[in-house]
C-alpha cells in the first residue's frame, strides 16, 4: 500500500513539475510572428503581383500557413516554388491549375516616354515604389526595382507601359547541368 | 566530342583500376589453391557468375543500362572477395546465396556502385555467418588429399567418394579452435597450439594466404590505388589491442602475430578496409577508420561470439563513416583549421 | 636561394609546349576586320566614345570605363569604324556583346603618344594612366591592373611566369625574347607598390626563359626563383604560396597579407603604356594543337579568331578550339568573335590530342581527386553535393574555394567532368542570391510603401480630426457667447483673413492675365508637339481597345454580351478620355504658371 502510495506521490511530483516548466517555457520563450510565415515569405518571390488573390506576397504567405490556400497560386514563383512550398508545407507537390495564370519568363516594365502623359496612376500601382515621376511629368521605370508584376499596365490611361522580357546576357547567364551525352558521334 | 571545362584527362577508368585490384589478388588465390585445393577456383567461378547475373537482373529492373555497370568489374571484385573469404568446400548454394545478399542487398538496392554505405562482400558475410555458422566454420583441412573431382563432387552434391575422410573437410579453422579450447578452458593458448591444426605461426598453409594477401595489398599501393593509411592503421589497430592482452596473460590471449596471420585480417587490410566507396575518405578519417576497425577485429575475436570479426568491425564502422567525415574535414587552403571552419 | 613552399595536390599533364615554342615571336599582317568588344575585363563593359563611320587612329580611344572595375578599349590600328552593336564573343555562352568593328585602312598611322614619367608620377597618377591605356591581367583574368597596384608599400611582389598550363607557351616566348620589356614593367610596379621584395617565378621547365630573365635582372635586386613544374603552380594564390608560404584565403585581397601577383605578360603592357604612351593593342597568342605552323604570334586585340587560326594553318575549319589551355580553357562556340585580352593561347582539337572523354561512371570516391586538390577540398563530396543539387551543403564545404583547375577532372577513374558539376553549382547559387536580393528588395520596398500609406492616412486623419476639433471649438465658443458685442472682434478677425485671402486671389488672377500672352507665345510649339504625342497615344489606345472590343463582340457567343459591353466600354473609353482632357488641361495651365514665373524671374 504504502509502494502504491509513494509511487503515486512520486507521479503526480512529477506532473505537477513538469507542467510548471513547459507552463513558464511557452511564456518565457514564446515566439511572436508566426516562424512559417516567414520561412514561406522567403520561398515567395516578393513580386507582390496579386496574382494569388492576396494583396502583396505576405499575406499569401499568411494564407498559406494558415492553410486556407493552395501553394499553387503564385505563377512568378514558378513550378520551382511549388516545390519549395510544398517541400516546407510537408504538402504534396500540385501544378498550377489549368485555366489560371502560367509562369513566363521574367520580364520588366517599360514606359514609352513620349506616349506618357504623367497621369501618375502607374506610381499609385506599382508596390514597390519603382516608378519615378509626378503629376504631369513623365514617368520612368527603375529596371533594377521593378518585379514584374504588371500592376502598372492595367490603370495605364494611354497605356505606354510594355514589358520586356529579360533574356539572359554575360552577368546573368549560368553554367548548365552536365549532361552524359548518350552516344558520342563517331566522326 | 562533348564541351566538358577540362579538355584532359588521364586514360584511367574505373574498370582498370578493378582489373588491377583483381590481379592484385591472384598470388593469394595461387596459394589458396595450393592450400586448399581447386575448390577456391570453383567457388571463385560460382561467385562471379552469381554476381555478374545478379547485377544484370538487377540493373534491368531498375532500367539502368547493363554493360557499362558490369563492364566496370565492381560486381566481380565483391565475388572475390566474397568468395575468398567463404570456406573453400563449402556447398555450391552458401557462395551463391551470399553473393546474391551481396550484390542485391549490400549494393544494388542502395543505388549501385558508389552508393553503397556497407562493404558489399561483407554485407554477404555477415549474413552467412549469422545465418549458417556452422557451415561457415567448416574450412577444409590444408594440404588434405582430396583431389579435385572430390572436392567437387562435395561441394556441389555434399557427397564424398568412399574412402575419404569427413574430418578432410570440415575441420575448424584454428580461430575456432582457439576460441573453443579456451571456452572449455584447462588449457593454455600455448598447449592449444601445439595441435597440428596449427603452423609454424598460427595456421598451416593459412599463413602463407595472409602473406600472399599482403603482398598483393603492397602492390596496390606501390601502384597508389590504395592508400597507405587505412591497413596500416588497421593493423596498429590490431597491434594496439592484442598486444597488451598478450603481454600480459601470454597463457590466455594469442599472440599479436597469430591475430596478424589468422582468418580474414591482411585479406582486410589489403582489400577491404580500402574499399573507397562504404570507407572513409579524409586522411584523418582514413587512419581512424582503420584503426577502429582493427580494435574491434581483435575485440570481437578475443571476447565477442564469432571467431572472425573482420566482416562485423567493417560494418560497425561503415556506419560510422559519415560521422568520420564530417568530423574530420582537411585544413582548406588558406583557412585556419579543420572541419568547418 | 630562398625556400621553396609546396601546395597541397597538384598534377603533372604532359606538357605539348615544344610545338609552339620552336619559333620566335610570329608578327601577323592585319586583318581585314578588327572585332573589338567591349567587355574587354571582369568588371563592367567599357562605354563606347566612338560613332559609326568615324576615323580612328592606331592608339585612340574606342570606349571608356565605365565605373571603377572596368578598362578603356582602344583602336589596335586606324581605320574606320564600321559597325557598333551585338557580335559573336569568345565566352562559353555563345552570347554576343557589344562590339566596335574597325576596318583598317592599312596605314597603321598612330595618334601622338603620351608616355608617363614613371618615376616622378604620384600613385594615383600610375594608376590613372593605367585605366586609361586599358592595361588589365593577361595571364586570362582580365583583372584592371590599376586596381591591383592600389596597395603600398606592399612585402612582395610576385612575378608570374609559372605557365604551368600545357600548349600555352607564350609567356615563355615574352620572357625569352622580350625580358628587359618585363623587368621595365618589375620596375614601375614595384615603384607603384613599394614592393621589399621582387620574386620572379618561372617553371624549371622554361630554363631559356629563367637564362634571360636571370640576365634581365642583373644589377636589380628582383631575384628569379626556379620552381618546381606542377599544376597549377601558375595560380596566383598557388605561386604565392611556393614563393612566399603565405596562402591567401578565399575572399581575401592578397594585398592585405602584403603580396601581390602580376603576370609577367601584365608587366610587359605596362611598360609600353608608360613609357611608350602606348595603350594595349596587341598581346602575344600561342597558337597551337592541329595547326601547321604552330607559334607565338603577335596578335592585335579584335582580330578574328578564325583568321587567325587560319594564319596558323588550321588543318580542319570544323574542328573545336579551345581558349586558354586544355585544363582550364573554353570550347570557343563562335570563331568570327574577336580575339579578347584574355587570350592567351588557342588549342585547335584534334582526335589524337584531345581523345574523346569516355563515359562517365559511378563516383567511387577513391580520393584521387582530393589527393591532387591545390585548394585541398573534398572534390568527391562537392560533386556528390552539386550533382544532387544540394547547393547548401557544397558552399558548407566551401565549393568556392575551388580555382576550378580541373585536376580532379583530370585525375578521376571515374571519368567525371568534375569541375563542370562546380561551375554548375557555382552559377546556380550566383543565380539564387541574385533573386533573393532581388525579392529582399521588393520586400522591403513594399513594406516601406504599406508603412507610407498608413502614414499617409493616419497623418490625414490626424488633420481632420484636428480641424474637425478647431470646428467644433470655435463653434462651441459662439455658442457660448450669443452676445453680439462679442461677436465683433471675432468678424473684425475673419474679416481680416477674408479680406488678404481676396487680396491674393486679385494678385493671382492679374499674374495670370499679364503670364498668359507671354506663355502662350513660349509654349505654344511645346504644347502642340505634346499635345499631338498624346492624341497619337490614345488614337493608338483607342485603336487597340476597339481590336480588342471587336475581337471580344466576335468570341462571344452569347448574343446579350456585346450589346452590353460595348456601353460599358465606351463608357469607360468616355471617362478615360475626359479624364486625359483633364490631366491635358492642367498640364498645360501648369506649363503656362511655370514659364511665366520663369519669365517674371528673368
Amino acid at each position: 500500500m504504502n509502494t502504491l502510495l509513494l509511487a503515486l506521490l512520486v507521479m503526480v511530483a512529477l506532473a505537477l513539475l513538469l507542467g510548471a516548466v513547459l507552463g513558464y517555457a511557452s511564456i518565457r520563450f514564446k515566439v511572436d510572428a508566426d516562424p512559417l510565415v516567414d520561412k514561406i515569405d522567403d520561398i515567395l518571390p516578393q513580386t507582390q503581383c496579386g496574382q494569388c488573390g492576396h494583396p502583396g506576397c505576405r499575406p499569401y504567405a499568411q494564407a498559406l500557413a494558415s492553410g486556407e490556400e493552395d501553394i499553387n497560386k503564385c505563377p512568378p514563383g514558378g513550378e520551382d516554388g511549388i516545390h519549395k512550398l510544398a517541400e516546407l508545407l510537408g504538402v504534396d507537390f500540385k501544378p498550377f491549375d489549368a485555366g489560371a495564370a502560367q509562369p513566363k519568363p521574367k520580364a520588366v516594365a517599360l514606359i514609352d516616354e513620349a506616349t506618357c502623359i504623367g497621369c501618375t496612376l502607374c506610381i499609385q500601382a506599382c508596390p514597390v515604389d519603382a516608378i519615378l515621376g509626378s503629376a504631369k511629368q513623365m514617368h520612368t521605370i527603375i529596371a533594377s526595382e521593378c518585379t514584374g508584376c504588371e500592376l502598372c499596365l492595367a490603370p495605364c490611361p494611354v497605356d505606354c507601359i510594355r514589358m520586356i522580357p529579360q533574356g539572359t546576357d554575360l552577368t546573368n547567364w549560368k553554367w548548365r547541368y552536365p549532361t552524359i551525352p548518350i552516344k558520342a558521334v563517331k566522326p | 566530342m562533348s564541351r566538358h571545362a577540362t579538355h584532359i584527362a588521364q586514360p584511367v577508368t574505373v574498370s582498370r583500376v578493378m582489373l588491377k585490384v583483381l590481379a592484385a589478388l591472384l598470388p593469394g588465390i595461387a596459394v589458396s589453391v595450393y592450400c586448399f585445393g581447386p575448390g577456391v577456383l570453383v567457388q571463385l567461378l560460382l561467385a562471379t557468375f552469381t554476381a555478374l547475373g545478379a547485377e544484370a537482373a538487377v540493373l534491368r529492373l531498375r532500367q539502368r543500362p547493363i554493360a557499362p555497370a558490369l563492364a566496370d568489374l565492381s560486381a566481380v571484385v565483391t565475388a572475390w572477395l566474397l568468395a575468398l573469404s567463404m570456406p573453400p568446400l563449402g556447398a555450391w548454394w552458401m557462395i551463391v546465396l551470399a553473393t546474391l545478399f551481396a550484390i542485391v542487398l549490400g549494393k544494388q538496392l542502395y543505388g549501385g556502385l558508389g552508393n553503397n554505405p556497407f562493404n558489399p562482400a561483407m554485407v554477404g558475410f555477415a549474413v552467412m555467418i549469422v545465418s549458417f555458422p556452422a557451415q561457415m566454420a567448416a574450412w577444409g583441412t590444408p594440404l588434405a588429399a582430396l583431389d579435385a573431382t572430390a572436392q567437387l563432387q562435395w561441394i556441389f552434391t555434399h557427397t564424398l567418394p568412399a574412402g575419404s575422410s569427413v574430418d578432410a573437410i570440415s575441420s575448424a579453422t584454428p580461430l575456432d579452435v582457439l576460441k573453443t579450447g579456451l571456452l572449455q578452458g584447462g588449457q593454455a593458448v600455448s598447449q592449444l597450439l601445439q595441435q597440428p591444426r596449427f603452423g609454424q605461426w598460427g595456421n598451416a598453409g593459412g599463413e602463407w594466404v595472409a602473406l600472399a594477401w599482403a603482398l598483393g595489398g603492397l602492390w596496390l599501393w606501390q601502384q597508389k590505388l590504395i592508400p597507405w593509411r587505412t591497413p596500416l592503421a588497421m593493423l596498429a589497430g590490431v597491434l594496439a589491442v592484442s598486444l597488451p592482452l598478450w603481454l600480459w596473460q601470454p597463457a590466455q590471449y594469442a599472440s599479436p602475430l597469430f591475430h596478424l596471420l589468422n582468418g580474414a585480417t591482411l585479406l582486410a587490410a589489403g582489400f577491404i578496409v580500402t574499399d573507397p566507396v562504404s570507407g572513409s575518405t579524409t586522411p584523418l578519417g582514413r587512419l581512424i577508420f582503420g584503426f577502429l576497425v582493427g580494435v574491434l577485429v581483435v575485440v570481437i575475436r578475443v571476447f565477442g561470439g564469432f571467431p572472425d570479426a573482420v566482416a562485423f568491425a567493417v560494418l560497425i564502422m561503415n556506419m560510422a563513416v559519415p560521422f568520420i567525415d564530417h568530423t574530420t574535414q582537411p585544413r582548406v587552403f588558406g583557412r585556419k583549421g579543420g572541419r568547418h571552419a | 636561394m630562398s625556400r621553396l613552399y609546396d601546395f597541397h595536390g597538384g598534377i603533372h599533364p604532359p606538357q605539348h609546349k615544344d610545338a609552339a615554342t620552336a619559333w620566335p615571336i610570329q608578327p601577323l599582317p592585319l586583318p581585314p576586320q578588327l572585332y573589338i568588344a567591349l567587355a574587354q575585363s571582369v568588371g563592367n563593359a567599357a562605354r563606347p566614345t566612338v560613332s559609326v563611320g568615324q576615323q580612328v587612329l592606331k592608339g585612340q580611344q574606342l570606349a571608356q570605363l565605365d565605373g571603377r572595375l572596368s578598362a578603356a578599349v582602344h583602336a589596335p590600328t586606324s581605320g574606320t569604324i564600321t559597325a557598333i552593336g551585338p557580335h559573336p564573343f569568345a565566352h562559353p555562352s555563345g552570347l554576343p556583346v557589344e562590339t566596335i568593328t574597325l576596318q583598317p585602312d592599312g596605314l597603321d598611322s598612330w595618334q601622338p603618344r603620351s608616355p608617363l614619367a614613371w618615376q616622378d608620377a604620384s600613385p594615383a597618377q600610375l594608376r590613372s594612366h593605367l585605366q586609361d591605356m586599358g592595361v588589365v591581367g593577361l595571364g586570362g583574368a582580365v583583372f584592371p591592373t590599376h586596381l591591383k597596384l592600389a596597395a603600398s608599400p606592399l612585402a612582395t611582389l610576385v612575378v608570374n611566369g609559372a605557365e604551368c598550363e600545357p600548349f600555352i607557351s607564350c609567356d615563355d616566348m615574352l620572357m625569352r625574347e622580350r625580358a628587359a620589356g618585363i623587368v621595365d614593367g618589375i620596375r614601375i610596379a614595384a615603384h607603384a607598390l613599394q614592393a621589399g621584395q621582387v620574386l620572379i617565378g618561372i617553371e624549371d621547365n622554361k630554363p631559356q626563359a629563367i637564362a634571360a630573365m636571370q640576365a634581365a635582372c642583373a644589377g636589380t635586386p628582383y631575384r628569379v626563383v626556379t620552381i618546381p613544374t606542377k599544376y597549377p603552380s601558375g595560380g596566383a594564390k598557388q605561386l604565392i604560396r611556393i614563393l612566399t608560404g603565405i596562402e591567401v584565403p578565399h575572399g581575401t585581397r592578397a594585398t592585405d597579407l602584403g603580396v601581390q601577383c602580376l603576370n609577367v605578360g601584365t608587366l610587359y603592357a605596362m611598360a609600353r603604356a608608360v613609357l611608350h604612351g602606348e595603350p594595349l593593342l596587341s598581346r602575344i597568342v600561342t597558337v597551337t594543337g592541329a595547326v601547321a605552323h604552330a607559334a607565338n604570334y603577335e596578335v592585335a586585340i579584335g582580330t578574328p579568331l578564325a583568321w587567325l587560326l587560319q594564319q596558323a594553318g588550321i588543318a580542319d575549319t570544323q574542328a573545336e578550339v579551345i581558349m586558354g589551355g586544355p585544363m582550364m580553357g573554353i570550347t570557343l562556340p563562335d570563331l568570327h568573335a574577336g580575339l579578347p585580352k584574355a587570350g592567351n593561347c588557342l588549342i585547335a582539337k584534334s582526335a589524337a590530342l584531345f581523345p574523346p572523354r569516355p563515359p562517365e561512371q559511378a563516383c567511387i570516391r577513391c580520393g584521387d581527386c582530393a589527393s591532387v586538390c591545390p585548394a585541398q577540398l573534398q572534390p568527391m563530396d562537392l560533386f556528390w553535393f552539386a550533382k544532387s543539387r544540394n547547393f547548401g551543403k557544397a558552399q558548407e564545404r566551401h565549393l568556392f574555394d575551388c580555382i576550378e583547375c580541373g585536376a580532379c577532372s583530370y585525375v578521376c577513374p571515374s571519368q567525371i567532368p568534375l569541375v563542370d558539376y562546380y561551375r554548375f553549382a557555382k552559377s546556380e547559387i550566383w543565380a539564387a542570391e541574385r533573386d533573393k536580393k532581388n525579392a529582399s528588395l521588393a520586400r522591403q520596398r513594399h513594406a516601406f510603401r504599406q508603412f507610407r500609406i498608413e502614414r499617409d492616412k493616419s497623418e490625414k486623419a490626424a488633420r481632420l480630426a484636428a480641424r474637425a476639433a478647431e470646428q467644433a471649438a470655435k463653434l462651441a465658443t459662439q455658442a457660448a457667447n450669443p452676445a453680439a458685442a462679442s461677436a465683433a472682434p471675432a468678424a473684425s478677425g475673419m474679416d481680416d483673413a477674408k479680406k488678404a485671402a481676396i487680396a491674393a486671389a486679385l494678385a493671382r488672377a492679374a499674374a495670370q492675365k499679364e503670364a498668359k500672352p507671354l506663355s502662350e507665345q513660349h509654349t505654344s510649339g511645346l504644347d502642340d508637339a505634346k499635345q499631338a504625342a498624346i492624341q497619337a497615344a490614345m488614337a493608338r489606345a483607342a485603336a487597340r481597345k476597339a481590336a480588342a472590343d471587336a475581337a471580344k463582340a466576335a468570341d462571344a457567343a452569347n448574343p446579350d454580351s456585346p450589346p452590353a459591353a460595348t456601353p460599358a466600354q465606351t463608357g469607360m473609353d468616355d471617362a478615360k478620355r475626359a479624364a486625359v482632357e483633364a490631366a491635358m488641361a492642367r498640364a498645360t495651365a501648369r506649363k503656362a504658371a511655370a514659364q511665366a514665373q520663369k519669365d517674371a524671374s528673368e
